[in-house]
């Protein structure tokens, strides 16, 4: 016996929340990426857990399924944080010029 | 209280501290650093609710590959650190209140639910059980994603590719 669902999910938003405080917060793009990594992170804890208390094995696959989005999503985004090097020489989002 | 759920809280709790140290340092290394061992410390929790196939590939993919691409990129562009590090207040407190907000109201609604109240069983996925499951119901979706991760490959080697005739038409 582990713990409650709603425990899990309440660990799952917490980690959410903190994944959209470092995408909307920082000023780096870089941290803008990785705010978006915690936050499927979270998503996919909350489908593993949730294939736990269903007993169906979807969420385990659907984690899968995140696993490889955000492995594409991680180094196309990269490649462009790359492009955008090169064009403004810096990775800062607020850049107003 | 048994040994799972106090295996589950000091996962939770390492998993929320370290990310939480993540998302306020300033040196992207430690950042990568503190968000691997959040990574590790998913990666057990996903053993912990059954799905040691999902726990392996968590580790290799997510706080192998996809942690050493951030320090490639961290190591490969000079970050200079701007004067201020966060936006300002106004910009995005509003965002973030507003999904604090879905995500709160998100939890009380769970709580009128009984039935997500009693304690999950202990179940194991066999790693071969879930790769015929996958195979089976989810082929269709395994093709996708393969395609999805070719043209992920394809832009990512045309965006990172120098431009060529540029160059050559300087001299």
């Amino acid at each position: 016996m582990i713990v409650p669902f709603t425990h899990v999910l309440i660990l799952s938003g917490i980690l959410f929340l903190m994944g959209v405080f470092c995408a909307v917060s920082r000023r780096n793009l870089i941290m803008i990426l990785l705010g978006i990594e915690i936050m499927l992170n979270a998503a996919s804890i909350a489908f593993v857990g949730a294939s736990l208390h269903f007993h169906l094995m979807e969420g385990q696959v659907f984690a899968l399924f995140i696993i490889a989005v955000a492995a594409a999503e991680v180094s196309v985004g990269l490649a462009l944080f790359v492009c955008v090097y090169r064009r403004t020489g810096s990775l800062d989002p607020g850049i107003s010029e | 209280m048994t040994l799972y759920a106090i295996i589950f809280y000091l996962l939770a709790a390492l998993i929320i501290i370290s990310t939480g140290i993540a998302i306020t340092r300033h040196n992207m290394v430690h950042v990568v650093i503190y968000l691997v061992f959040s990574f590790f410390g998913t990666s057990m929790l996903f053993y912990l609710f059954g799905a040691p196939l999902l726990a392996v590939l968590q580790i290799i993919i997510y706080a192998g590959a996809i942690m050493v691409l951030f320090l490639f990129i961290i190591m490969m562009l000079k970050i200079e650190t701007p004067e201020t590090s966060m936006f300002p207040l106004s910009q995005w407190v509003p965002a973030a209140a507003l999904c604090a907000a879905c995500v709160v109201l998100g939890l009380l609604l769970l709580q009128s639910e009984p039935q997500l109240g009693k304690p999950l069983e202990t179940a194991m996925a066999n790693p071969s059980d879930f790769g015929y499951y996958l195979f089976k119901w989810h082929w269709m979706s395994i093709e996708l994603v393969s395609i999805l991760l070719l043209v992920a490959l394809v832009g990512a080697l045309h965006l990172g590719r120098a431009k060529i005739p540029t160059q050559s038409e300087e001299p």
